[in-house]
């Protein structure tokens, strides 16, 4: 009896522990009106003059980098910086890079979504867009880096009468392009269906205040979605399909990008432990890249009631525990270089951390292993000001780790006739600046016409936690079983 | 008919179901259960969000769209292999650092990404066309508040097709399940 007793207070007493076992994902007690209503408003409400600020300057950079292409197109490949020894440079570093940073959206659409991590819900969107815009900057330089970009359907199995041979499939640059081609295309299938139920919303609310224009195209691009529960059970079972099959997929393209590497005989490059530390560097990035486009989104848009502390905490836990995996590949590589007794090697190293780019090897460790060690605090992972400066810190890292990686291993050949040293020039440097503009020309274009938070999947997170010990029932809703089933 | 048709005044074509509205997932799941319970199968409910348990209280068939799809991720395993096999070593056999024409280790890459691809793009189309999407035109649509759903709104429609229906009974078999309100849905 005294132990019924106590089972029956128990949801009272332990309300605040309740609260710190499955603390809310949504706060400020909203109803599914309110939801709809603040994150409707971004796409429907009138333009903030900051986002017109941030779209002439995005844009400016943006144009920056098409004209950059266009010179580049007319000129040659010769004014990038890259010349023999280091064939490779700041193209495939930066398209490294874009890469690795379109990671974690489809880490947080798919990995999180088959795990349950409800979590997910109110940041998948803007990820995944990011994912998309990442992986267009990324196209950008082997594209222009083929000289001949409209030629660029020679990469692919197409017939056609002026290549008049067939692609050499067993070259793991032809993988990257299907891993790369399929992965933007995958992704886009995923965000899109992501959206159909948020665009079906928006077309009923232009509806009804009779913006028929707005009510045209997000009618025909939400394709007559209706809602139903019938709809809603093929439609589940095809989202869950899709992030089952990129969940290996988010695995493997950074995997694939990796043997570019691993499958040469370059010292630093010749190395087995390259698809899991390259998985881990872009879901570490992706994470830092998503932290940074989230947290000036969520003080824009003012979203702190769905973009809450506790997303900080769990994005920079995954921070963390990548930037030590990252670490360790670091400590890893170092060991084998010695223990492989190869002395090509285990100069490689050597030069890595103390040759003439001693500098990048620095900032690459303190920003990627050290700096992130101060997310073992947890009230420092919750913090705003300091995770925002962190995710900087990461992606200047992540950046210089590709760079590393690629410059080091190809200035110092194997014969000391032919060593050099890289420097960019201005159309490198500009071109790459440029990629930010475009990127944040999407992003800010993607901000203003599209919900930048899944609200069906935030609804849905919202009925579910009124479920849970602790949490009150939704606003406006009458719970049937009171303290919850599931 | 014609064109002129369009400009006609709108003439009702007669019922087409019954919609009752719920102030939430949880009433609405019970009404489904209730509605399902009493007999009837053309039902369907409307949700801003899908709804844990709706399956089962709607009394709806597992989908589809997994078992067929598979069908397609072997399709791009197979397609992928051919390819790179008969481009390799049929079509323009080049040997390249001694290597062998065709191998199976370094055409996994393909293969997988191959696979990856006509599974997500089958699962898409294959969600699309179970739905009867794109569909832009529906009776429901003409629903009142329908087109708040998507806001917070939870509805459920029983089809006159359904051979239980009767517009009193059903009526009064909505109106016993909490429901916040009750129409008649025409059809067009």
């Amino acid at each position: 009896m005294a132990q019924m007793a106590s089972t029956a207070t128990l949801p009272v007493i332990d309300k605040p522990l309740a609260q710190e076992v499955n603390p809310s994902l949504v706060t400020g007690n909203l109803s599914y009106h309110e939801v709809t209503d603040q994150v409707c408003e971004i796409v429907e409400g009138k333009v903030h003059r900051n986002w017109y600020i941030g779209f002439a300057i995005s844009f400016s950079i943006f144009m920056m980098m098409v004209s950059m292409l266009g010179y580049q197109l007319f000129t040659g490949v010769g004014v990038w910086g890259n010349n023999a020894p280091v064939a490779w440079a700041w193209d495939i570093t930066n398209f490294v890079f874009w890469i690795g940073i379109g990671h974690a959206g489809t880490l947080i659409s798919a990995v999180l979504f088959l795990f349950r991590q409800k979590w997910r819900t109110s940041i998948n969107r803007a990820a995944e867009a990011m994912t998309l815009f990442a992986v267009a900057c990324a196209a950008i330089y082997p594209v222009m880096h083929t000289g001949r970009p409209w030629r660029t359907y020679w990469l692919f199995p197409v017939p056609n009468l002026d290549l008049n041979m067939w692609q050499n499939f067993r070259s793991p640059l032809m993988w990257d392009v299907f891993a790369i081609s399929t992965y933007g295309s995958v992704s886009a299938a995923f965000w899109y269906m992501g959206l159909l139920p948020d665009l079906a919303t928006l077309r009923d609310r232009a509806a009804v205040t009779g913006d028929k224009t707005r009510a045209l195209l997000y009618g025909v691009f939400s394709l007559g979605w209706r809602f139903s529960a019938r709809h809603w059970t093929n439609y589940e079972k095809m989202y869950l399909l899709l992030a089952a099959i990129s969940t290996p997929l988010v695995l493997s393209v950074h995997s694939i990008v990796s043997f570019d590497f691993a499958t040469s005989v370059i010292p630093g490059w010749h190395t087995t432990i390259f698809p899991p530390y390259f998985v881990a560097g872009a879901v570490f990035s992706g994470f830092a890249m998503v932290q940074t486009l989230l947290l000036v989104t969520r003080w824009a848009l003012g979203l702190e009631n769905l973009i809450t502390s506790k997303h900080l905490d769990n994005m920079n836990k995954i921070i963390l525990a990548t930037g030590m995996i990252v670490g360790y590949a670091y400590a890893t590589e170092f060991f084998i270089a010695w223990y492989s007794a190869n002395q090509y090697e285990r100069f490689v190293f050597f030069n890595r951390a103390f040759g003439p780019y001693w500098w990048a090897y620095a900032i690459m460790v303190s920003c990627n292993v050290l700096s992130p060690q101060i997310f073992w605090v947890k009230s420092l992972r919750t913090n705003v000001a300091v995770t925002f400066v962190m995710s900087i810190f990461v992606n200047i890292g992540m950046w210089f780790e590709r760079f590393v990686i690629i410059a080091t291993s190809l200035h110092r050949d194997y014969m000391p006739s032919s060593w050099g040293y890289f420097k960019p020039t201005f159309v490198d440097i500009c071109t790459f600046i440029g990629t930010f503009g475009f990127f944040m020309t999407m992003f800010l274009l993607f901000l203003r016409f599209i919900p930048c938070i899944a609200l069906s999947e935030v609804k849905g997170a919202m009925a579910a936690q009124a479920h849970l010990p602790g949490h009150e029932p939704v606003k406006g809703t009458t719970p049937v079983h009171a303290g919850g089933h599931h | 008919m014609g064109l002129m048709s369009f400009f006609a005044p709108r003439v009702s074509k007669g019922v087409y179901g019954m919609m009752a509205e719920y102030d939430g997932p949880d009433t609405l799941i019970e009404a489904c259960k209730a509605v399902r319970d009493a007999g009837y199968k053309k039902t369907d409910a409307f949700s801003p969000f899908p709804i844990h348990g709706m399956e089962e209280a709607l009394g709806l068939p597992e989908s589809n769209v997994g078992k067929i799809a598979i069908l397609f991720s072997f399709t791009g395993a197979t397609i992928a292999l051919l390819m790179q096999w008969w481009t390799g070593a049929k079509g323009y056999p080049l040997v390249i650092g001694g290597k062998p024409l065709f191998a199976f280790e370094p055409s996994i890459p393909i293969t997988f990404e191959l696979t990856v691809l006509l599974s997500a793009f089958s699962s898409v189309i294959l969600m699309l066309l179970l739905n009867g999407l794109p569909r832009f035109n529906h009776p429901v649509f003409g629903a009142k508040d329908f087109h708040k759903v998507g806001d917070d709104r939870f509805m459920l429609l029983i089809e006159k097709s359904d051979p239980k229906f009767d517009e009193a009974s059903t009526r009064q078999l909505l109106e016993g399940t909490h429901a916040k309100s009750t129409q008649v849905v025409e059809s067009n």
